[in-house]
């Protein structure tokens, strides 16, 4: 259906609203999808001749998240996060009763326009799951009887503004305090000890402390900082002075996307003052003026608050033009929101998602500290290190680097979920054991421990005398505890499935192979599956992960060759038992067949023979 | 006397020149890296993962990969051609690669890596992707089935023919060559039979109109020669041309 003169009046104001900038071109759509409940053809146009850009790219950044629709949703677009931990309290079970209550099919709009249903990646609400989105906002513990009163709000139309606060309520459930969570900062304290002793007293604090990149993959912070300094190479040979000049920019990368993953949630909520407040010492470091959050999709809930934060910071001078009246002192922060995919938490799919484009993961080198945000040397840390280079600036590396291990100083912040009395946040000293942190949450009878999500490390309970720390088990925050319960094989099933949801799509290996990774899986847990499958899979999974372009591509068969390592037997025992019994599923095979004959009739399917 | 920086390839001394890649320093030293996406003529894009060599024991891609002092380049090895043809077998059946009645059977570089990579079959199940055909266009055909997503069509668009006719959209395995036309259409779009878009196609993907079969089946390019001779004889001479 063409827009009208007043839709199309409505489009061309986004755009002029973000400058006709190219690089606001997800903030434009996320924009487009809240007015029109989807993204028009036609806005696409207006979009692409006004900002200048080619409409197949308008087009393409518009298919690649996933909160983007080019098909209209409901009024009320519903989505169930399907994250395991979400599965284990019953998400599915409650997703097929609302679809059934509201009369609409998982992944549809209803014919009346009114609501939408769809499954979702991980909503960072594991500990107080089952949990959803309502047209973007959070919606947790949800439970039947909250589904019925949903459902009925729905049918009348009540605007989200009228309707009970406890539905979208969240709390922070910090359980176990440790370094950083026994209390935030004072705002603009560590700030004004920079201004006092200058940011050389600071990095030299950063760097004593042995802070390392709290995402992950651990990359000393402090070195980041100073190659982002330094610039690229070629500027090595310039006077400090004139490589001051160029435009550098500090981005905090606030895409916990990794399931099981929440502690960035409670920081923003908590400590935002001191997240912000870590960006603003880096960019006094690194002569940076424009910083960046980059906010998950999921986290919407968070944006006003941030935002205020952000204006209180403005007022008091912590950010804007000279800085507590330090010349030349110039930051301040844009928010801007992904619009879901997981692939954005990685540093080069999230500049390029910055930039306005596809998440595609850059080639490297050159690498982001040097070309990163428009080709400009960028920082980009986790919130978990912005916030503790705040409280290091204040309390001094020595206070930092005494706790935690040789390699891993300091503490690390955990989401906990999963089978446990007390899912939430808890903080420890880096070299605590796993035992020790199963016992503090409340958890019995455990199988094992996804650490690090999953693209980290499956555990089985022989090994839970290991320890948390970089150079044993690293974990970016996701601590998953799964009791003697759990199928193993569920559990990697819903793995598989995300990491083939998400793979960008750039890379062969990664784009083929993660799918064909997630079917050969399916056919083993459908009970098709032969032991060449089993030589198949991991075969598969260690091609998948030496080949892949990224992260994610080398991670995603994680699940698949960490639990067919420990327990072949789970999967051996899933297999046909008959030799000469078909790999393959007779039935499902015809389905192309049938597709293309349009029957579907009995005598176009195939019973198979069970001896 | 400054002496000429090097890397080694496969045991052999190769120089190279500052702020080259990998492969230009390969290819102008007569040395064949297996590759689809990568194409002398446009920026590197490093996509198809072909191209993977061992550098210094680390898996990098050599198309974007810059050559420096010290590196111990692996190439032609048992472990990496397997890679390779578990790539190339990737590629054949993510998409619908019927080459018995392709028009560019024996002209296509998909097929002539197969060959060089004694790939014998797809290995992995079919997915059968349902995917648009655009013969819209009175000059050129799209066959969305063929396509590989090396993105040199898109490239070419943009940076030769100042066109931006192609783009790529969806995520993932859903990934989708788009055009550039409110139709989504060939023939609303600004291409044309001469631009290079049309002509980089490494597979059957976009093809000409009107010039079906002239050089029949058996005496085509990779029929009679390896990829690996037709991709230096043609790339060498690009870089010797640029030299001169």
């Amino acid at each position: 259906m063409p827009l009208t003169e007043l839709e199309r009046g409505r489009v061309l104001e986004i755009v002029r609203r973000h400058g006709s900038e190219p690089t606001r071109l997800l903030q434009i759509l996320r924009e487009m999808q809240e007015e029109f409940r989807h993204v028009p053809g036609e806005a696409m146009e207006i979009a692409a001749a006004e900002l200048g850009v080619p409409r197949p790219q308008v087009q393409g950044v518009a298919e690649f998240y996933s909160f983007l629709s080019l098909l209209p949703q409901g009024r009320f677009h519903l989505l169930i996060s399907d994250s395991i931990s979400d599965q284990m309290l019953g998400s599915r079970e409650l997703a097929a009763y609302l679809a059934e209550k509201l009369g609409v099919e998982p992944g549809a709009t209803r014919a009346d326009g009114r609501v939408s249903l769809g499954f979702t990646s991980c909503t960072g609400l594991c500990d107080q799951g089952p949990a959803g989105l309502v047209n973007g906002l959070w919606l947790s513990r949800l439970d039947c009887q909250r589904i019925d009163l949903i459902a009925d709000a729905i049918e009348r139309e009540l605007p989200l503004a009228e309707w009970p606060g406890e539905w979208f309520a969240v709390e922070d459930n910090i359980r176990q305090p440790g370094l950083l969570l026994t209390g935030p900062i004072e705002p603009g304290s560590a700030l004004k000890l920079a201004v006092e002793n200058g940011f050389d007293a600071v990095f030299t604090e950063i760097d004593r402390s042995g802070l390392r990149g709290r995402g992950g993959a651990g990359f000393q912070t402090s070195w980041k900082w100073k190659f982002c300094f330094e610039g690229p190479e070629e500027l090595a040979i310039c006077p400090v002075d004139k490589r001051e000049k160029i435009e550098r920019y500090v981005v905090c990368n606030a895409d916990e996307g990794e399931p099981g993953t929440f502690k960035d949630r409670v920081l923003l909520n908590r400590y935002a003052h001191q997240v912000f407040e870590g960006m603003t010492l880096c960019a006094g470091i690194v002569g940076a003026s424009q910083g960046f959050l980059y906010l998950r999709g999921e986290y919407l809930s968070l944006r006003p608050r941030l935002e205020a934060v952000l204006a209180e910071r403005r007022s008091q001078n912590l950010l804007g033009v000279n800085i507590l009246g330090q010349a030349g002192f110039d930051f301040d922060i844009e928010i801007h929101l992904g619009a879901g995919a997981y692939i954005c938490g990685e540093e080069s799919a999230l500049i390029e998602s910055l930039e306005g484009k596809r998440g595609v993961p850059r080639n490297r080198p050159p690498y982001p500290v040097t070309h990163g945000y428009l080709g400009r040397p960028t920082v980009v840390n986790n919130v978990e290190t912005f916030t503790a280079a705040a409280a290091i600036t204040l309390k001094g590396g020595e206070w930092f680097a005494s706790h935690g291990t040789e390699k891993s100083k300091g503490s690390k912040i955990l989401s906990i979920c999963g089978d446990c009395a007390r899912p939430g946040i808890y903080e420890y000293d880096f070299g605590v054991s796993i035992a020790q942190i199963l016992d503090d949450c409340g958890a019995e009878n455990t199988l094992g421990v996804q650490v690090g999500g999953p693209s980290g490390t499956f555990i089985s309970e022989r090994e839970f005398s290991r320890r948390l720390a970089f150079e044993d088990l690293a974990s970016g925050g996701s601590f998953m505890i799964f009791d003697q319960s759990r199928d193993i094989l569920q559990i990697v099933r819903n793995f598989t499935h995300f990491f083939a949801h998400e793979s960008c799509g750039f890379c062969t290996p990664c784009r083929v192979g993660t799918s064909l990774l997630r079917n050969e899986l399916d056919k083993i847990c459908s009970g098709h599956g032969t032991a060449g499958d089993l030589v198949e899979l991991g075969n598969l999974g260690r091609f998948i992960k030496s080949a892949s372009h990224c992260g994610l591509g080398q991670t995603a068969a994680n699940p698949v060759l960490n639990t067919l390592e420990r327990y072949p037997e789970v999967y051996q025992a899933r297999l046909k038992s008959i030799g000469f019994e078909p790999g393959f599923d007779l039935d499902g095979a015809l389905e192309t067949a049938r597709r293309l004959t349009g029957r579907d009739d009995a005598m176009a399917h195939l019973e198979q023979e069970e001896s | 006397m400054t002496t000429n920086p090097t890397i080694t390839i496969d045991g052999k001394t190769v120089p190279f020149r500052e702020g080259e890649t990998l492969m230009e320093a390969a290819t102008r030293a007569g040395i064949y890296i297996p590759h689809l996406c990568h194409n002398p003529e446009f920026t590197p894009h490093g996509s198809c993962k072909l191209c993977t060599v061992q550098v210094n024991g680390r898996n990098c891609r050599a198309c974007t990969f810059p050559a420096d002092v010290g590196q111990t380049v692996l190439n032609d090895t048992q472990e990496l051609n397997d890679t390779r043809r578990t790539i190339t077998q990737m590629l054949f059946v993510e998409g619908n690669h019927f080459c018995p009645s392709c028009e560019k059977s024996g002209n296509c570089d998909l097929q002539g890596a197969a060959y060089f990579l004694n790939m014998l079959d797809g290995h992995f199940p079919y997915f059968y992707p349902s995917r648009q055909m655009d013969a819209s266009h009175p000059d050129v055909l799209l066959d969305r089935d063929r396509c590989i997503f090396c993105e040199l069509c898109v490239r070419a668009s943009r940076e030769v023919d100042g066109k931006n006719v192609f783009g790529i959209a969806g995520r993932g395995i859903g990934n989708r060559l788009v055009v550039n036309s409110s139709s989504g259409l060939l023939k609303d779009s600004e291409l044309d039979a001469g631009d290079k878009a049309t002509q980089v196609c490494p597979v059957g993907a976009i093809i000409v109109k009107h010039h079906g079969f002239e050089v029949p089946i058996g005496e085509r390019i990779y029929d009679g020669k390896p990829i690996d001779e037709v991709s230096l004889a043609k790339e060498m001479a690009m870089g010797e041309g640029e030299n001169g």
